[in-house]
């Protein structure tokens, strides 16, 4: 009964919609083919539906499992830095300054690297270098974090720690201002390790947006610079940027987005300290994504358990906002590149 | 007047050659990461991988659990979300282009296609390891198929808005209802594409570690039982890479060499399938 309903209310648009004349639908098949149609039609939007009942599913369920948690310590749980499994005192901050700063190195070193990158791609590199250059690239956001991981741990850390991190410490640790970012041991592992093998990681995500929002501005006004005589160089950063510039903010919030929430390749470089041990990026840190995989299978139930999920919650809001900034500025990109054409 | 044309030809000159600088880098580290896989992978690489089971420490030993378990997780989760991700691609592509379910779904997927995946994880160990109340295969597999979904329903979605709409009109005017067209007609002449984006998605979960951590954990043993907790190998090189012996070190570098072989192959292929969609 409902299912007729249904279909009896959505059959004219759907024909509307194809373009179909309303003689087409009539037929000896006609009773057969819309009954179909509805079912399929409500088939196919139920399952729309399950990636809503997702989103809000993990917000509910996360929201439901960190609630001891919640009401224990409230917003101090935002301001704390303790973290003390048998005494039952759990606060965020150690782990959210880690996830920021991780996140904040990484952006500050991928994104003129990618700029760089998509620079070349769009206007440098001879035209049949663009396509393998272009999946070399691509191929970095396929390889699988825990490689970044192990590779960092075992191959870059070492060799970070014996050539880098002493010469780091020479020059950019011999800086009045921020000269204490760059002291301290050469461990290899650490904050700042964590942050350059992020880096790595968001490059490819950061430069296919760029690439792509590149590629959009018309070449008429492209040429139009050329023709007065300017450089390469003038028509990107006088043309394609500022014309680009929603897009790339957007790219930038997508590589922003993936490191906030990357786990593996953080958890093995990043030292999983607990504390708050001076601001030195050298030392040992810990991040939102590494606490859980490092603790959350051993902890016990109750209050432990449910911190860590709201360690959980707390990141997937953050991640949630950033990316629906990147999704929104890209969105409006395209919207004014359509009106245009 | 010179001496600005100097000035401007110096500037384009130093801002190409930071680009080309920037281009190298970013292929030093992939080189530098594949060498490094390749070269301590290949050595730890033996038959006994694939006959013998996890060792404990300071013995020797294969990955045949781990191996045996990632396919029995990564295939469940494959069967379970790739018919739910199609369909839902079906009806963003082919219904919902304008309403407002489509606009909002496109939008979170898109989300949730960039979400951590130790979310994920935490997820489902929320709503069904909680209740359960033990780690299990089931819920690997379950954590997995949820990350599955966004790919398969973006890259269908994209796929099918590539079809002509010339085709859905011929179909049409002989008299197919619309279901048919899309089945018969539409899905049909986008198969390539819609299989290319199955095959980024099984890439993307065969290297996933971090929703597993919560939910099949890993096993010491050989287990085939959906209830109990299963071996993986992403989990399996975690806790290895993590240990300091050596053993255990030599067969994470050598799962690390198979995940990446097979991840990289499957990007690959997908991206030469996904070529012909676009020369056609």
């Amino acid at each position: 009964m409902n299912q007729s309903t249904e279909a009896g209310t959505f059959g004219p648009s759907v024909a509307e919609a194809a373009g179909t004349p309303p003689s087409a639908l009539i037929g000896r098949s006609h009773a057969r083919g819309r009954f179909g149609d509805a079912l399929f039609f409500n088939l196919t939007r139920a399952f729309a539906v399950v990636t809503l009942v997702l989103l809000v599913g993990i917000v509910a369920s996360l929201t439901w499992s960190a609630w001891p948690s919640i009401t224990t310590f409230g917003f101090g749980f935002l301001t704390s830095s303790e973290w003390n499994p048998p005494a039952e005192q759990f606060g965020a901050l150690v782990p959210m300054y880690g996830t920021l700063v991780t996140s904040l190195i990484a952006l500050v070193i991928a994104l003129p690297i990618s700029f760089g990158i998509a620079l070349f791609l769009t206007e440098l590199s001879p035209a049949w270098l663009r396509r393998p250059l272009g999946i070399a690239i691509e191929l970095l956001a396929g390889i699988p974090s825990i490689v970044y991981g192990i590779w960092g741990l075992l191959v870059f850390a070492p060799i970070f720690a014996e050539h880098v991190q002493p010469w780091i410490g020479k020059t950019l640790g011999q800086l009045p201002v921020v000269g204490g970012l760059f002291s301290g041991p050469a461990l290899g592992i650490g904050i700042l390790a964590a942050g350059i093998i992020l880096a790595i990681m968001i490059i490819p995500f950061i430069t296919s947006v760029m690439r792509d929002v590149f590629e959009t501005t018309p070449p008429l006004l492209k040429e139009s610079v050329y023709g007065l005589g300017g450089t390469t160089w003038e028509v990107v950063w006088n043309v394609v940027l500022p014309h680009t510039r929603v897009g790339v903010i957007g790219g930038v919030m997508l590589g922003l987005g993936r490191a906030l929430g990357e786990t593996m390749a953080v958890t093995f470089v990043i030292g999983n300290a607990s504390l708050l041990s001076g601001v030195s990026l050298f030392m040992p840190g810990n991040s939102i994504t590494s606490a859980l995989a490092n603790e959350f299978a051993e902890a016990t139930p109750g209050l432990y358990t449910s911190a860590l999920v709201e360690l959980g919650l707390i990141l997937f809001v953050i991640t949630f906002v950033v990316l629906s900034l990147s999704k929104l500025l890209l969105t409006s990109l395209q919207r004014s590149e359509g009106a245009r054409s | 007047m010179n001496h600005l044309r100097i000035r401007r030809k110096a500037v384009n000159f130093l801002a190409l050659s930071l680009s080309l600088a920037a281009m190298a880098f970013g292929l030093f580290w992939l080189a530098w990461i594949l060498w490094m896989v390749i070269d301590l992978g290949v050595g730890a690489l033996s038959m006994s991988l694939f006959t013998e089971m996890t060792p404990p420490p300071g013995s020797a030993g294969g990955l045949k659990n781990a191996i045996a378990g990632s396919l029995i997780m990564v295939g469940l989760a494959m069967a379970m979300a790739t018919p739910v991700a199609i369909l839902a691609g079906i009806y963003l592509a082919e219904y919902g282009q304008r309403t407002l379910l489509g606009k909002v779904t496109r939008f979170i997927n898109d989300i949730l296609l960039s979400a951590p995946s130790i979310v994920i994880g935490l997820f489902v160990y929320a709503v069904y390891v909680a209740n359960v109340g033990k780690f299990s295969g089931m819920s690997g597999a379950i954590a997995l198929a949820l990350l599955v979904i966004p790919v398969v329903v973006r890259t269908t979605e994209d796929m099918l808005a590539l079809v002509p709409n010339t085709l859905r009109e011929a179909a049409y005017a002989l008299g197919a209802p619309k279901w048919k067209v899309i089945m018969l007609v539409t899905l049909r002449s986008a198969k390539t594409g819609v299989v290319t984006g199955i095959l980024l998605a099984l890439a993307r979960i065969s290297g996933e570690t971090a929703p597993l951590l919560f939910t099949a954990l890993s096993n010491q043993f050989w287990s085939v039982d959906l209830s109990e907790p299963m071996a993986n190998l992403p989990v399996t090189i975690f806790k290895f890479a993590m240990s300091p012996f050596q053993d255990w070190q030599q067969l994470a570098w050598a799962g690390v060499f198979l995940i990446t072989l097979g991840v990289l192959l499957l990007n690959i292929v997908a991206r030469v399938m996904f070529r012909k969609v676009e020369q056609r």
